[in-house]
């Protein structure tokens, strides 16, 4: 089973996954040479620094540039190279989102988007550099994947996984250090929703899961606290890592609807056209089951501490639990 | 490769450009929509590039060693698609299916859908970008096929296609070559109108290009420039090729209402009239 792999969630060890991507890089990129990475001057700080020192010939500089790292990207990528493009997800494919989908993804050249800062836990640089949007804009694109891990090691199996597999793929990074939720053993399959707390198998009570907290990202971490906290009250739930939101793991969270009954989706991204929609569009389709959305509001963030944010902007494992009960009022 | 012309050769070309220009014709009759100026404007650089410069096998459009054809102003492909037609690529009568349900001939070229056209495009100033992911490919594989990426003039609007030029400047990619059709025309009118581009030439020599500027209807020029941007060691080539929009038609020259207009069945029949004429 594979949460006797998860560490106990408030784990000591906080990483980002932009970290994690930068050691996978380094590490595929040894193994694999047909690898290739630009940046749009954010080497640093996407964490392509270290490939750019091991691999000079194979990384390239466009200066800031997002559009045209795009369409270079594209022409490399369908001439046997496996480019991954990195910049700030409100910038890539925040600006350049008309190149990704006409050069990349129709033309299917085999480019990897990775998409730094995402979400509102980018902090002090505020609404700006705080993607919000991109997974509704990057999930609506035709021949697109799109995976968002959870932690430092998953980015690092998503890294591995994108290269390995053909055609365009989005990644979605953070800046923050968050908890390591996973360890490097544990299995990671794109498409795949994997159960990290399941109520009914825990060791203190045996309770019936009554809700499905499906989340993806680093706030994963919250909606595990949060079903600490609900057991406490009594409430069953089963929290699912819903790390590939394309293509969505259709059979596991339609066997969630069927044995919790409701859900409460959680993102660091707007509740409008993310996991959370992707889901509802599911749901509403095969099994409809009140739902409650945990994102950011249809609104812009702001500068501040990425966890205070988190707080304001009711993405915490307590905004989490009161959606929860929401949700369940409302079967 | 040593690339001698004779008269017999630029004789064979130019009586290749007609055709082009003759299929573009009828294809757009046919299709109902699509652009007919650049199309014949541009149908000697086609020319001369399918049934001269261009090392490739119109029956394995995949060949790795094939040099590449990058067309960035997508929206002239009925001018590109009647080239790969005339040299094999696949049976002409195809060329009636332009814009129809179902035809693998996009009224903008898409890559998957046709072998042998290298990429997606439409929206403009995307093309370069392209090209110069291929050619610094071909350099990391040590590879000698070059990529030529044509371009027309009003999609040097964009933004985003002068970020490429600076970027093949900073890369000094040799085996690059633009080719820009100089036709002075856009949607909404004469380039230097709409927004002005001169000193254009400048433009590119202050990115770190070498600019040599030609006569875009005459195969002799554009081969030599060619040639010469293969000699060119130190930097990307940009070939200006000066064309006339609608060349080949005498009511449909220089007139910028004719970019994305098609002609009536009446109008089409002058206009084969006038082509043939050559043949």
């Amino acid at each position: 089973m594979l949460k006797e792999f998860i560490n106990k969630y408030k784990a000591d060890e906080n990483k980002a996954t932009r970290t994690g991507f930068g050691e996978a890089l380094v590490a595929e990129g040894t193994k694999n040479e047909e690898i290739v990475v630009i940046s749009a001057d954010v080497t640093n700080s996407t964490c392509c620094d270290k490939f750019a020192k091991k691999f000079p010939r194979r990384f390239f500089d466009v200066g800031v540039a997002e559009q045209s790292m795009a369409t270079i990207a594209a022409g490399l990528g369908i001439s046997g190279k496996i480019p991954f493009i990195a910049s700030y997800a409100a910038f890539s494919p925040g600006r350049n989102w008309e190149q990704i989908r006409t050069t990349i993804a129709y033309n299917d050249s085999n480019v990897k988007i990775v998409g730094s800062h995402a979400g509102i836990m980018t902090g002090s640089d505020g609404a700006t550099h705080q993607a919000t949007e991109d997974i509704a804009t990057m999930r609506a694109m035709p021949n697109m994947k799109v995976i968002v891990p959870c932690d430092a090691n998953e980015a690092i199996k998503a890294t591995i996984a994108a290269s390995k597999i053909w055609g365009p793929v989005y990644i979605r990074l953070s800046r923050e250090e968050t908890p390591l939720l996973t360890t490097p053993e544990a299995p990671f399959v794109p498409g795949k929703a994997e159960i990290f707390w399941d109520s009914s198998d825990s060791k203190k009570k045996k309770l019936s899961p009554q809700v499905c907290i499906a989340a993806c990202g680093p706030l994963l971490a919250n909606a595990l606290v949060a079903a600490e906290t609900l057991e406490k009250e009594d409430i069953g739930s089963v929290v699912l890592n819903v790390h590939t939101i394309k293509p969505l793991d259709e059979n596991k969270i339609l066997e969630m609807a069927k044995k919790c009954g409701a859900f409460v989706s959680v993102e660091d991204h707007s509740v409008i056209g993310g996991l959370g929609g992707a889901i509802a569009e599911l749901l509403a389709k095969e099994k409809p089951a009140p739902m409650e959305f945990v994102g950011i509001q249809d609104v812009f963030g702001e500068s501040g501490n990425a966890w205070e944010l988190v707080e304001k902007y009711g993405l915490s494992a307590k905004d989490i639990a009161k959606a929860v009960k929401k949700a369940i009022k409302r079967k | 490769m040593e690339q001698e012309i004779t008269e017999v050769k630029l004789k064979f070309i130019e009586d290749r450009a007609r055709e082009i220009r003759s299929e573009v014709i009828k294809m757009l009759v046919e299709a109902g929509s699509g652009h007919t100026a650049g199309s014949l404007g541009m149908a000697d650089v086609f020319a001369s590039f399918y049934f001269h410069i261009l090392n490739h096998d119109p029956k394995e459009p995949d060949w790795e060693d094939r040099d590449r054809l990058v067309l960035s102003n997508g929206h002239i492909c009925p001018a590109r698609y009647a080239a790969m037609a005339l040299s094999g690529y696949f049976p002409l009568k195809e060329l009636q299916t332009l814009r129809k349900t179902g035809s693998r001939l996009q009224g903008h070229p898409h890559r998957t859908s046709l072998p042998g056209l290298e990429t997606t495009s439409g929206p403009l100033g995307s093309g370069l970008g392209q090209a110069i992911g291929m050619a610094l490919s071909a350099k990391l594989n040590s590879k000698k096929w070059r990529t030529y990426c044509l371009l027309s003039d009003g999609e040097h609007d964009e933004g985003n296609h002068w970020e490429t030029v600076m970027f093949a400047g900073k890369m000094r990619l040799n085996n690059l070559t633009a080719i820009i059709d100089r036709n002075n025309i856009q949607i909404d009118g004469y380039t230097e109108d709409v927004m002005p581009l001169e000193p254009f030439r400048d433009k590119y020599i202050s990115f770190g290009w070498h600019v040599i500027e030609i006569d875009g209807h005459s195969p002799y020029e554009i081969i030599a420039a060619v040639n010469e941007a293969k000699a060119v060691y130190e930097c990307p080539t940009a070939i200006i090729a000066h064309t006339v929009p609608g060349k080949g038609v005498s009511f449909m020259e220089k007139d910028y209402l004719w970019h994305g207009k098609v002609p009536s069945e009446k109008e089409a029949k002058m206009a084969l009239e006038e082509i043939n004429k050559g043949i």
